[in-house]
């Protein structure tokens, strides 16, 4: 059986003047049927582009290359007409910020009705009601009120509950949550994160959840995905992950984030120096420069994951020594 | 909302009064400390008939009783009599010109804003493609060439060269006689509104929000019809205003050269014959339009973008 979302050597490209900014770099994974994975990894890492991509929803200056199939199914660069009949319906999107990412001249209502309209083939009132209803399975107080409000006139987490429930009303496949506690204090990021947990439960949504922050990928998913510079670094079951990283880069954020028990006066371990250039592009491993454990072969040859074969894996010398 | 609107409305029409009264004292002592005055002709005339002249205009007395005089009659809605076009007054003058430059200035702008509006939402859909480039060549063109120049061309080649239409002239407001005017005077305005329609739709495509919009899945049409054309509105909204309020009170130009007559043409006529009372009442005239104009794009303001709604006291 083929996986739900099936990626392999997917590029993206933006053409910036006469530069090129290459944001993903021949990336293979896939995600399977009722899993939730985490991907992980710093700004620029190419963790949105992938799945905008994916999508079809990158900015006109951007390419993408490779192929990215759903359910055996080619989506990459195909048209905007067979692009629509899947998203919304069977992969939804649910974005980082909630206030520019909801039309701010429509009722909240309408907006999350649209999708419903669209692909279920609900008139008005049909879609009213499950409109409502997919506020209060999202824990929305005064869902019948919020319907009629703009998105301005809610907060922060009402916001990105609005978001999850407009994503989930057509009981989509796959959910991709790209950053959607980041705009959030703690209290509301447990509380939508918990949401994202309930939904997969009860609707046995597949979800993809992307984030910078580790702790809220162990919190949620079964896999993660460790992502750098646009390339798959390490890839494993989120316990395999944490306890025994295999690539020094998983290594390095592991070692920075901060825990209860670590003194405030000392400072918090940091992997030295910046991501690279996404403009160039080396033939070693990206990490190389940064790298504690490196070795003159990273620098001249760039190691390689498969990680669609599910085993715990990472990028690295190190392990194939 | 409704009621909030009103009283909106209510309160911006109040303030509109001192506004007014401004506008009408800086126009009245402006063109009193302008030299000359409204018998000045070529044959210099006895002394005599002209004291009689400033005695029976009431233009012998100090400036301030005037202006109280002047203001006491226009609360009245006298506008006073035109000092140079003989038997008549100026609200008659008014009456006669204002409905001619209206109609050509609604007309105008209404081709202007559904040609302009449509080419600079598909210039927008085209971004950067042979449409997109084509339309804004020609709009930078369209606001480049001076409607004294388009005006001539177009009565020299449809009315003198094809012989389609009258090169000029008003007819009574013959449909034929009012597609020259309409044309020169809406081609710059088109320009205009295709890129300020353009500009607003290429930033609002670039919102998050559209994004969102097309990751449900739905069609490009309906992106654009439900989640971009009212916030790109918005900048269009703005420049409408008050650009409606000037083509309608006249343009000296079109009203020239296709013999129309407009009120423009008694405005520059009467400023250059330093007619106070009919210079004085087009002037109240077009400020109340401004007046009303701003507050009705304000009101659209409000329609357009539910933030703002709130924000009207």
């Amino acid at each position: 059986m083929s996986p739900l979302l099936e990626i392999r050597g997917l590029s993206v490209r933006f053409d910036v003047g006469d530069a090129t900014l290459t944001a993903v770099r021949d990336l293979s994974f896939d995600i399977a049927e009722g899993q939730c994975v985490g991907i992980v990894g710093e700004s620029g890492a190419g963790k949105s582009q992938t799945f905008l991509a994916a999508l079809g929803l990158l900015a006109e200056n951007a390419k993408a290359e490779g192929s990215v199939r759903y359910r055996g199914r080619e989506i990459l660069n195909v048209p905007r007409r067979e692009l629509d009949t899947l998203r919304g319906r069977r992969i939804a999107m649910v974005f980082q910020d909630p206030l520019s990412g909801l039309t701010p001249t429509l009722r909240v209502g309408r907006q999350i009705e649209e999708a419903a309209r669209r692909h279920l083939g609900m008139n008005a009132r049909q879609a009213r009601a499950k409109a409502r209803e997919m506020l209060e399975t999202v824990r929305m107080p005064d869902a019948e009120h919020c319907l009629d409000a703009y998105p301005f006139e809610l907060s922060g987490g009402m916001r990105q509950r609005v978001m999850i429930a407009l994503g989930m009303i057509c009981r989509p496949d796959l959910l991709i949550a790209d950053e959607p506690t980041t705009a959030l204090d703690v209290t509301i990021q447990a509380q939508i994160l918990g949401l994202l947990a309930e939904m997969r439960r009860e609707l046995n949504t597949s979800i993809v959840l992307i984030t910078h922050d580790l702790a809220v990928a162990a919190g949620l998913c079964d896999r993660i995905m460790i992502l750098y510079n646009g390339r798959l670094m390490e890839s494993g079951t989120t316990s395999e992950v944490f306890t025994s990283p295999k690539h020094p880069y998983t290594a390095g954020l592991l070692a920075s984030l901060p825990s209860l028990a670590s003194d405030p006066a000392t400072d918090l371990p940091a992997i030295s120096g910046q991501p690279p250039d996404a403009f160039v592009t080396t033939p070693g491993c990206a990490f190389a420069e940064r790298c504690l454990q490196v070795m003159d072969r990273c620098r001249i040859e760039r190691p390689v994951l498969a990680a669609h074969e599910g085993r715990h894996a990472a990028a690295c010398h190190l392990n194939t020594k | 909302m409704l009621r909030r609107m009103l009283a909106f409305t209510l309160r911006r029409l109040v303030v509109a009064i001192p506004t007014l009264l401004a506008i009408a004292t800086a126009s009245f002592f402006l063109m009193r400390a302008a030299p000359g005055g409204p018998f000045d002709t070529e044959a210099d005339l006895d002394p005599e008939v002209l004291e009689n002249l400033y005695t029976a205009y009431g233009l012998d007395k100090p400036l301030l009783e005037q202006y109280g005089v002047y203001l006491a009659n226009v609360l009245k809605g006298d506008f006073g009599p035109s000092l140079v076009y003989e038997d008549f007054n100026v609200t008659e003058l008014i009456a006669i010109g204002l409905p001619v430059s209206a109609r050509l200035g609604v007309i105008a702008m209404l081709v202007a804003l559904l040609l302009g509006g449509t080419c600079g939402i598909v210039a927008a859909l085209r971004h950067n493609r042979l449409f997109d480039h084509a339309t804004m060549t020609m709009a930078m063109t369209g606001i480049a060439i001076p409607s004294f120049v388009t005006a001539p061309i177009l009565a020299l080649f449809f009315g003198l060269y094809l012989k389609l239409l009258p090169v000029a002239g008003w007819n009574d407001g013959a449909a034929a006689n009012m597609v020259l005017p309409v044309i020169a005077l809406a081609l710059p305005q088109l320009a205009i509104i295709a890129r300020l329609m353009r500009g607003g739709m290429l930033e609002v495509l670039r919102a998050n929000f559209v994004r969102t919009a097309r990751a449900k899945g739905l069609p490009e049409r309906q992106v654009v019809i439900n989640h971009v054309l009212q916030s790109a509105a918005v900048p269009l909204v703005g420049y409408l205003g008050p650009a409606l309020a000037g083509i309608m009170t006249g343009s000296l130009v079109i009203e020239l050269i296709f013999d129309l007559p407009g009120v423009g043409r008694y405005f520059i006529q009467g400023a250059l014959n330093r007619d106070y009372p009919l210079v004085m009442g087009i002037v109240i005239v077009y400020g109340t339009l401004i007046i009303l104009l701003n507050l009705l794009s304000d009101l659209a303001y409000a329609a357009l973008d539910p933030r703002v709604r709130r924000t009207y006291r």
